[in-house]
């Protein structure tokens, strides 16, 4: 196949992050934030495969499998975290777990 | 022999380490016999060094004794170093000699008193600083001395340091002398800064080379050295903080205040005599201070009621003969007097001090009288002693150096009739106020009664000192009296003799004006204060010299007017400035970084989507950085 | 082929635009599990075959699900859907999509910087990748599994259920066995 520029798989990379970042920043709902850090997390590993695909090494594909593994491991976790932060504040409205400040 | 000169200075300095690091724990026997002894064993060691250094002078009648480098910088390299010539040897007989006699006396003095370790530790420090100070071999060792002692003499002032007074007395002494101190130190510079040396020997062989007569330079130096030298010797206009140090005890002012430091000013200038030679208008000024105080202090001695105060501007009163003497170029003549007057001074201090334990612990000298039947041994000291410091002619010390100095201030190269005029005036007072002192307190009725004699550690120093205060005088005898010039013979490979000048046929006119002088002050003396008549207070009701009387009380004003100018604008300042103004620029500095902490930390604010923004933020400044610079 | 890159990756945009915009968790859910498909096939036209498959098994088929169990546990409700009204306002948006310009402004620049790409896109085969994977960074796979480890126990001690009966329970991960007067710990071993 001819080739796909790389730039616009980073490009598109760098659109699905933009777009994750701006809802990690603007949602209020914890689940709605961890979703977009799946978002920013995988456009992480699409920037991944575009370099190695540009080099056409397969250490690309090895580090997006890297991500998945931590992904995985973090939304496993945090959404214990989300269950318990659920049960206490009887709400998901991650401004309410505000008590570390000052 | 004479490379134990080291010893001298160390004795009691030994003593003081001994006494400051375990006084408390020593007994009270083991205390005195270590304070006393060592200044007595350091006086052995100076007659001894007297003696062979007399009987076979070293070259150049100078003998050194190195003892280490104290510092190497940048070709400043000042020794330790210890020198005896005549002039030092005469000062170290008399600091350890009656140094060793008021110690003694003060072993019975201070024995109630439960701090007496502190007081022999300081004492033997005062006597290893004025030591050093006398026996140094340059300037800077001299002024490691001249420090020294006064610092001792803070502490001891403020010895009984529980009553504010004493401190206060203390720390006025301690701020006038460095008034002087600080004059001392600039001209330590100056003469290093353009001589490059402060070996006394060298500047005394360096200064007429590279200044000539009358130069600015000169003048700068010997003038500084000239504060210096006022404000230890208070002499005008630096000479308030000796009545009040009064305050301490009387052993202290009898060391300290009457025989040894407060000469130490005498001592510089006759040490430093070639830039004062160099100078002659400083020297002038010299002489004209040195009248000046005696008048001043002559007068204000005249009203005092306190014993010791008289004492103290009579000290005064004669430093200021001994500075006149240096003025006019006799220096022979003030260090004699010097010599004379640490005798008598000394012995009428611890005459005053007997009188004073026994009436316990009175000071006004109108509440003692007819002491002379119940202490008649301290009464018949005292008389030789006031007769010396009154110069009755013949048979006393203090008339012939006291002589010497009038004549001198008529007929030497820098005297005037002024001088003398004053000097003799200075003589009538003189007479006055001692015999005053005399008659008050030993003669009359009673007004207590003594509660013991004094015991034989106080009797035999003041019979010692009377001794002294009679014999001492023979060692220089004017022309027409025999011509003994022994001390002037000594002194002379050391200082320069004074030539007379003007009316050298005239000398023994001059000595029986003085002679009728000094004892129609006893005279007067004698004729007010012998029955306690009511003629001086019927002279003080007069305005005119009530007012005078007054002003004479007070030290002539000067305490006065160094509170208005001085004392009270820094007061003012102080107060203004209670709120520190450099401590605001620190105060700033904290105000600041409390500014930004309240900045900062309202950036915390627990909202983790706000967080997430900064790291955004945060990533986007960081990459901006990278890729515009 | 290139088309399918550039349709694909306009779905993945726009559905990851219609993630974040949603009010319902489960909507916003289904919209992602389309853009994870969608960036799956964009690492198959990029040559990754292997990472394509993971994608969708691993990401989309089990991350995912998980959400949904968890979205489905949480039974939040028609209360959650006016909460999420009240709290998305397009106001919100300005800040957000600034910083978003800004970051993409400084990315576009980068990336805009670099060279055109020396030569066509090659497949990295399954094996290549298991080669390279177990020949070359065999300690990566250790420590990817030692995380995974980390996360399962942490999920499962966090999740266990101890903390749910007491009004006024401590935070997780803090437990005084010692006081005295308690009923409801149990005893565990963990």
């Amino acid at each position: 196949m001819n080739g796909v520029p790389p730039e616009h798989a980073l490009m598109l990379a760098c659109g699905l992050f933009l777009l994750g970042m701006i809802g990690l920043v603007v949602r209020r709902n914890i689940v709605f934030m961890l979703m977009s850090v799946e978002i920013m997390l995988n456009a992480t590993g699409l920037a991944f495969v575009a370099a190695g695909a540009q080099w056409g090494q397969p250490d690309g594909q090895i580090m997006v499998m890297l991500i998945l593994a931590m992904a995985a491991t973090e939304v496993a976790v945090g959404l214990a975290l989300v269950l318990l932060l659920n049960r206490k504040f009887k709400t998901l409205d991650v401004d309410s777990a505000s008590t570390m400040r000052g | 022999m004479l490379d134990l000169l080291w010893l001298v200075p160390t004795l009691p300095l030994a003593s003081y380490l001994v006494l400051a690091v375990g006084g408390k724990r020593l007994s009270r026997a083991t205390v005195s016999w270590l304070g006393a002894g060592s200044v007595g064993l350091s006086a052995c060691l100076a007659l001894a060094l007297g003696a062979g250094f007399l009987a076979s002078p070293p070259p150049d009648h100078r003998f050194v004794q190195v003892l280490w480098i104290w510092m190497n910088t940048g070709g400043f390299n000042p020794a330790i170093a210890l020198q005896l010539d005549e002039l030092s040897l005469l000062m170290v007989l008399v600091v350890t000699f009656v140094g060793f006699l008021i110690h003694l006396y003060s072993v019975e003095f201070m024995a109630d008193d439960e701090a007496c370790s502190r007081f022999f530790a300081y004492m033997n420090l005062f006597v290893c600083s004025m030591l050093i100070l006398v026996l140094a071999d340059n300037l800077l060792l001299l002024y490691l001395g001249w420090e020294g002692v006064g610092l001792c003499s803070y502490l001891l002032i403020g010895f009984w340091y529980k009553d504010p007074e004493n401190g206060r007395a203390a720390r006025k002494a301690f701020i006038v002398t460095r008034i002087g101190d600080t004059a001392f130190a600039i001209g330590l510079f100056l003469l290093f800064v353009h001589l490059g040396t402060l070996t006394i020997r060298d500047i005394l062989e360096l200064a007429p080379a590279h200044w000539a007569q009358g130069s600015g330079m000169a003048v700068a130096a010997a003038a500084l050295l000239l504060g210096g030298a006022i404000g230890k010797s208070g002499q005008l206009p630096l000479q308030v903080w000796l009545p009040d140090a009064m305050a301490g005890p009387t052993p202290v002012s009898a060391l300290i205040h009457a025989a040894t430091m407060v000469t130490a000013g005498v001592y510089l200038i006759a040490r430093l005599h070639v830039l004062f030679s160099l100078a002659p208008a400083v020297q002038n000024a010299v002489a004209v201070i040195g009248a000046l105080t005696l008048l001043l202090a002559g007068f204000s001695a005249l009203t005092q009621r306190n014993i010791k105060r008289v004492l103290a501007y009579s000290t005064i009163s004669q430093i200021g003969y001994m500075f006149l003497a240096l003025g006019v170029g006799a220096y022979s003549a003030a260090m004699f007097h010097f010599f004379t007057h640490a005798f008598f001074k000394a012995l009428l201090f611890l005459g005053a001090g007997a009188v004073i334990m026994a009436l316990h612990h009175e000071h006004d000298m109108f509440k003692f009288g007819g002491m002379r039947k119940e202490m008649p041994l301290v009464y018949r000291t005292f008389l030789i002693g006031s007769a010396s410091l009154a110069a009755v002619p013949f048979v006393t010390a203090g008339f012939y150096s006291k002589d010497l100095i009038i004549w001198e201030s008529w007929s030497a190269p820098g005297g005037n009739p002024w001088l003398w005029g004053a000097a003799l005036v200075g003589a009538f007072i003189t007479s006055i106020y001692t015999f005053r002192m005399v008659f008050v307190t030993f003669f009359g009725e009673p007004h207590g009664h003594a509660a013991h004699g004094p015991g034989i550690r106080m009797t035999l120093p003041l019979v010692v000192l009377a001794f002294f205060s009679i014999v001492a005088g023979f060692l220089e005898l004017p022309h027409t009296m025999g011509n003994v010039t022994f001390f002037s013979d000594l002194m002379h490979t050391v200082l320069p003799a004074a030539e007379a000048e003007n009316g050298r046929g005239n000398e023994l006119l001059f000595q029986v004006i003085a002679a009728a002088v000094s004892l129609s002050g006893i005279l007067i003396a004698y004729l007010l204060y012998y029955r306690r008549s009511a003629v001086p207070e019927r002279l003080s009701e007069i305005p005119v010299i009530g007012t005078l009387g007054r002003l004479w009380f007070i030290g002539w004003g000067f305490d006065w007017l160094y509170d208005r100018l001085l004392v009270r604008p820094y007061d003012w300042l102080a107060r203004v400035n209670r709120r520190d103004v450099v401590d605001a620029v620190y105060g700033a500095i904290a105000y600041i970084t409390l500014g930004f902490y309240l900045l900062f930390s309202r950036t915390q604010t627990g909202k983790l989507r706000q967080y997430a923004a900064g790291i955004a933020l945060g990533a986007i400044i960081t990459i901006a950085v990278v890729i515009f610079l | 082929m290139e088309v399918t890159f550039y349709i694909s990756s306009a779905i993945a945009l726009l559905s990851t635009a219609m993630v974040i915009t949603r009010l319902n968790a489960v909507q916003a859910l289904l919209y992602l599990i389309v853009s994870l498909l969608a960036v799956a096939l964009v690492f198959f036209e990029l040559g990754a075959p292997f990472v394509a498959a993971l994608e969708v098994i691993i990401y989309a088929g089990a991350i995912m699900v998980l959400f949904v169990f968890v979205m489905m546990m949480l039974n939040l409700g028609g209360s959650a859907l006016e909460q999420e009204r009240r709290w998305l306002n397009p106001r919100m948006y300005l800040g957000p999509v600034l910083l978003a310009l800004a970051l993409g402004g400084e990315m576009a620049l980068m990336i805009g910087n670099t060279g055109p790409a020396a030569h066509a896109i090659a497949t990295v085969p399954p094996k290549e990748v298991g080669r390279s994977l177990y020949l070359v960074y065999p300690v990566a796979v250790e420590l990817a599994a030692m995380l995974l480890l980390a996360g399962l126990v942490g999920a499962y001690h966090l999740g266990a259920g101890k903390w749910t009966n007491k009004e006024e329970e401590i935070t997780p991960g803090f437990r005084d066995r010692k006081a005295p007067g308690n009923p409801a710990i149990k005893e565990r071993s963990i």
